[in-house]
């Protein structure tokens, strides 16, 4: 191992190559696998400790099959005829990888063999098919991976009680949420720095908390309630927390992770990763891994083709459509679903099982999504034999599967749901083909879950024939949004659930005409949104009031890719990504729209708020304080003005500070400019030199007389 | 007020400089022909014309009678301002970058750029007060930073010269040994490439500009940084206000990248900066390419600055700006 670098080592030996460090995408550098340069990971060195059996011997690639028939010589060469035929299926055998030992007294096999594979995967894969595989009645196959031998051998024959280990108290992961000054957090990722801030509105500026170098290799993630910030590696993921600077908590061994999900309770974690076949015919294989978070056991893993795990949704398209595991049941974290040909498996997490050990069917699902509260999902099922069976969205309750409501649905193109977050409403947006067939419109079916027998009611639009751009519901709210018609200016609509004497009915609230807009952001508390033109659009915003229908206030973040709310509706956070070179950076606004402060950062990648978990106080209690706002109110300008006040008297000692040090300066160089005046009149041949500096600009005011006029002016006295 | 747009060049501007009196402004391009413009109302007053290739830096004499400019054509020219003849040549193996007369007028530093194998270097030639018995020869030869030098200067009694350039390093060296005396921290100096280098009115501080989006001031004497004023572009040029406790920085992206984008992402704005607070004051816009050159006239009063897209714009600053409060 090679001694440790230090980063200014680096740093120097490229400032000597005339390499420029910053250009250099570090992420794009892979080592050759296998070759270190001498390099130490310290998360390497980690792991190994952990389970020394998993990347260190090179005998992974390495199956022995037992319980294979005994056979004399004379049939030697057919068994092996017949092993190889059924493991060269799984994968490529290495020459001579191939051997099965002979008892060199009876010359007969000893009933095991061992076979050599290109890749771990292969073995992997062939364990798992031909563990268990029936050549006969009496030989049914033992298959285990050459380097789990070790592992089995060591395990005592005789039980030993496991040793509990004392409890030792954690940090309060919560401590975030007791800021003094109820601040948020955000974690940044730019260049190689992975930073966490409080954003801090009075100051303009943000607060470090944190920041870590190489921190994670592709992204980082906040868990769904904000306690964790999940990192991702070559050989896992691992999230960190705790009281005032980040620890890792815990880690989750899942070799080339690509892609990671938490549950909307934060208590599974969902790792994801694909591997590159050998043979170019095969597919993708999927692994996927769901560790319990706070203990970091794996619950279930899945393994198989791609193919398996890419059907409905996208449809025909390559790849997986992330999260391949949709949860449900709100935050309690009860049920997960993924889609499948014809099938939509729904799993609950007590036994981590299909819910009456089977799939629920369903003809040619298409997609399906999940109230964020309750455990009920949506279907849609796209038309059959061309139109005979109408297209349906449905709704059925889990885990009895019984259908809550159906409606079909005729020449349908495309669907997409839309749930309000608080499981109120359900928005299907339909996209159905005009009589030609050659062209699309689009309504929306909305469904009230709450109410009896869930009522349905169909929404056009004005213009049925306008493309639909963006759809927001306000969270919490009955409201929703919608950009339609056609680009540059496209319009947008506000529309209501209730209408003012009637709870049961859609209205109209208002629409605002040619906006330059394609994206919609609604305040986390609701009534504020900010209709936002990204990318084409330059960066437009608006902030707007939708109780009130009026603009707020209009502003720009040229060329953002990003927006986000802070979790408690007070702050937008907009930002340009490093998707192009230009620009890179985040601006953090109030929810009324005054930029507060700008933050340019190159190589900017990730900006993501620290999510919050629900409020504890009741419906009720939030509304009192709603109301009697001016009292809690109070105490806050106070403090305020304090920190404003502290402010500008930190600012003028600083202010202060930095002119007496500049005054010292001129002082010296005023000295020195003096004592050297003489020399520099002989350096002029003795011109009287130094006049520059006496130089100054007279402002001669001359009077002209232009004219001379006189007039009789009457006063009345 | 208004600017004054002085159009006269046809190629990207490349450098501005007063004269003492701050009467006529020259400016370099990269279309050979050196201009001379009065710097009250932007007229034009002549050219030189002679040179064979980009024109990247001049000097001015004390008594504005002789024009120094040091070219890509390989070669440095002596001028009479007054009437635009070509009064000497030196000749070089590599494209001469910057020129700066001495205190007095007497030596002048010319720095080369590394070509065909040849190392940059830092040139001191004597300038004869007779044209005529002006020599060629060389009275000290630097060699040593990698990459190009973009700026040397004087430093007080002509004693040091200051040098930086594609290294990202400021250099000071003794203008009679050439040894090296001192050279800028890595770790708080640049990062990148200096562009430019600009001393004050007094020669006690000066500011450098760098494409890593900052300029920092100096201690002429001790090299101890003093300040640094980060903005959002790379710096192509700065100056410092002899008037007022004021610098500015002008560049914006790369040319090759200007087509690419908007005008408004750009942000090809002369950038004030208050030089004690290191806040910024505001900004000027108007070109619409990168800005090459800034320089301030020497009563403060007036500034110009020259962009990529040819022109060279002429500020008169409003009575507001003398009443600026921080």
């Amino acid at each position: 191992m090679a001694e440790v670098v230090s980063m200014a080592d680096i740093e120097a030996t490229a400032q000597r190559r005339g390499i420029d460090l910053s250009s250099v995408d570090l992420d794009s550098i892979q080592l050759p696998p296998g070759e270190d340069f001498g390099i130490k990971s310290d998360d390497d060195e980690d792991l190994h400790q952990e389970d020394p059996l998993e990347f260190e011997a090179g005998f992974g690639n390495i199956i022995m099959v037992d319980n294979l028939p005994v056979v004399p010589p004379e049939k030697f060469e057919k068994l092996e005829g017949v092993i190889r035929k059924i493991y060269s299926q799984i994968g490529v055998i290495r020459e001579g990888g191939l051997w099965m030992p002979v008892n060199p007294e009876t010359q007969k096999t000893l009933g095991y063999c061992f076979i050599e594979y290109n890749t771990p995967q292969e073995a992997e894969l062939a364990r798992e098919k031909t563990n268990g595989y029936k050549l006969d009645k009496s030989h049914i196959f033992a298959v285990n991976l050459f380097d789990d031998f070790e592992k089995y051998m060591k395990i005592p024959d005789e039980w030993t009680p496991a040793e509990i280990k004392p409890y030792t108290p954690g940090e309060n992961l919560q401590q975030w949420l007791t800021d003094e000054k109820a601040r948020d957090q955000f974690v940044i990722r730019a260049g190689t720095f992975t930073e966490v801030f409080w954003n801090d509105p009075r100051q303009l500026m943000p607060d470090l908390v944190y920041r870590r170098q190489y921190w994670t290799e592709s992204f980082v993630q906040w868990s769904s309630l904000g306690t964790y910030l999940a990192t991702v590696h070559r050989q896992g993921a691992a999230v960190w927390g705790g009281a005032t600077t980040f620890n890792r908590l815990m880690r989750f061994a899942h070799p080339q992770v690509k892609l990671i999900d938490f549950s909307p309770g934060e208590k599974y974690l969902v790792t994801y990763s694909s591997h590159e076949p050998s043979n170019p015919r095969d597919t993708h294989r999927v692994v996927l891994n769901i560790f319990d978070v706070r203990t970091g056991k794996v619950m279930r893993d899945f393994k198989g083709n791609a193919d398996e795990f890419a059907t409905g949704g996208s449809g025909g398209v390559s790849g997986v459509s992330w999260p391949i595991f949709r949860w449900g049941g709100g935050r309690e974290d009860k049920y997960f679903a993924r889609i499948g040909k014809n099938v939509i498996s729904v799993y609950e997490t007590e036994t981590f099982t299909l819910i009456d050990k089977k799939s629920l069917k369903v003809e040619n699902v298409m997609d399906f999504t999940w109230s964020p509260t309750d455990p009920i999902t949506a279907l849609f099922v796209p038309e059959l034999g061309g139109g005979n069976q109408p297209a349906r969205v449905s709704l059925v309750q889990i885990p009895g599967k019984e259908e809550l409501r159906q409606k079909n649905l005729f020449s349908v193109s495309d669907c997409k749901m839309y749930w309000q977050s608080n499981g109120e409403y359900l928005a299907v947006k339909v996209d159905r083909y005009t009589k030609t067939k050659k062209s699309t419109y689009t309504g929306f079916e909305l469904f009230r879950i709450k109410e009896r027998d869930i009522p349905i009611e169909v929404l056009e639009l004005d213009n049925k024939n306008d493309k639909i751009v963006a759809f927001a519901w306000e969270p919490k709210g009955h409201r929703f949004a919608v950009i339609h018609g056609d680009s540059p200016r496209p319009d947008i609509s506000f529309y209501s659930m209730r209408t003012a004497h009637h709870t049961g009915r859609v209205s109209k609230l208002a629409t605002l005409k040619g906006k330059q807009a394609n994206a919609l952001y609604w305040s986390p508390a609701g009534r504020f949104i900010v209709l936002a033109g990204l990318k084409g659009f330059n960066g437009q915003l608006e902030f707007y009031n939708v109780d009130e229908l009026e603009t707020m206030a209009t502003g720009e973040h040229f060329m953002a890719t990003d927006i986000e709310w802070d979790p408690t509706g007070r702050y937008v956070a907009t930002a340009v990504t490093s998707v192009h070179e230009m620009e890179n950076g985040f601006h953090i606004w109030s929810f009324n729209g005054k930029l507060l402060y700008r933050i340019p950062k190159d190589h900017f990648y990730q900006f993501l708020w620290r999510p919050r978990p629900p409020s504890l106080l009741s419906a009720e209690k939030e509304e009192e304080i709603a109301k009697n706002l001016k009292k809690y109110s109070k105490k806050y300008e106070a403090e305020d003005q304090d920190v404003s006040l502290q402010l500008s008297e930190q600012d003028r000692k600083k202010r202060k500070m930095l002119q007496e040090e500049w005054d010292a300066w001129v002082s010296k160089w005023k000295q020195l400019h003096e004592e050297e005046s003489e020399l520099r009149v002989q350096l002029r041949d003795g011109e009287a030199s130094d006049e520059e500096e006496e130089y100054e600009a007279k402002e001669v005011e001359v009077e002209e007389v232009l004219e001379v006029q006189e007039e009789v002016v009457a006063f009345d006295l | 007020m208004r600017p004054i747009l002085m159009k006269g060049h046809e190629r990207p501007l490349t450098f501005l400089k007063y004269n003492r009196e701050g009467d006529l402004l020259f400016s370099c391009a990269k279309d050979h022909t050196p201009t001379v413009w009065f710097a009250d109302n932007g007229e034009r007053l002549g050219t030189y014309r002679g040179h064979n290739g980009a024109v990247w830096c001049c000097d001015v004499s004390r008594d504005s009678g002789l024009l120094i400019t040091g070219s890509a054509d390989q070669s440095v020219k002596l001028w009479s301002v007054q009437t635009g003849a070509q009064l000497y040549s030196f000749n070089f193996d590599s494209p001469a970058k910057a020129v700066d007369f001495s205190i007095g007028d007497k030596l002048a530093i010319i720095t080369t750029d590394p070509f065909m194998g040849l190392p940059s270097t830092i040139q001191v030639k004597r300038i004869a007060r007779d044209p005529s018995e002006q020599t060629s020869e060389s009275v000290l030869t630097i060699k040593g930073p990698q990459g190009r030098i973009n700026r040397a200067v004087w430093g007080p009694l002509n004693k040091t010269i200051i040098s930086g350039g594609e290294d990202a390093v400021v250099r000071i060296w003794d203008a009679e040994t050439g040894q090296l005396l001192k050279e800028s921290d890595k770790e708080t100096g640049h990062q990148k490439t200096i562009t430019s280098l600009s001393k004050s009115a007094d020669g006690s501080h000066f500011l450098t500009g760098s494409l890593d989006k900052s300029a920092k001031l100096w201690d002429i004497r001790t090299l101890t940084l003093i300040k640094t004023y980060v903005t959002e572009r790379p710096v192509n040029a700065c100056a410092i206000s002899p008037l007022l406790d004021h610098v500015v920085m002008g560049g914006g992206q790369e040319a090759s990248h200007v087509t690419t984008t908007d005008r408004r992402a750009g942000k090809f704005e002369a950038k004030f900066f208050h030089k004690i607070l290191q806040e910024e004051i505001g900004g000027v816009k108007g070109h619409f390419g990168p800005i090459n050159a800034l320089a301030f006239n020497p009563d403060g009063r007036s500034f110009a600055s020259g962009g990529e897209d040819g022109y060279v714009r002429l500020h008169h600053f409003d009575p507001d700006y003398f009443n600026i409060k921080m």
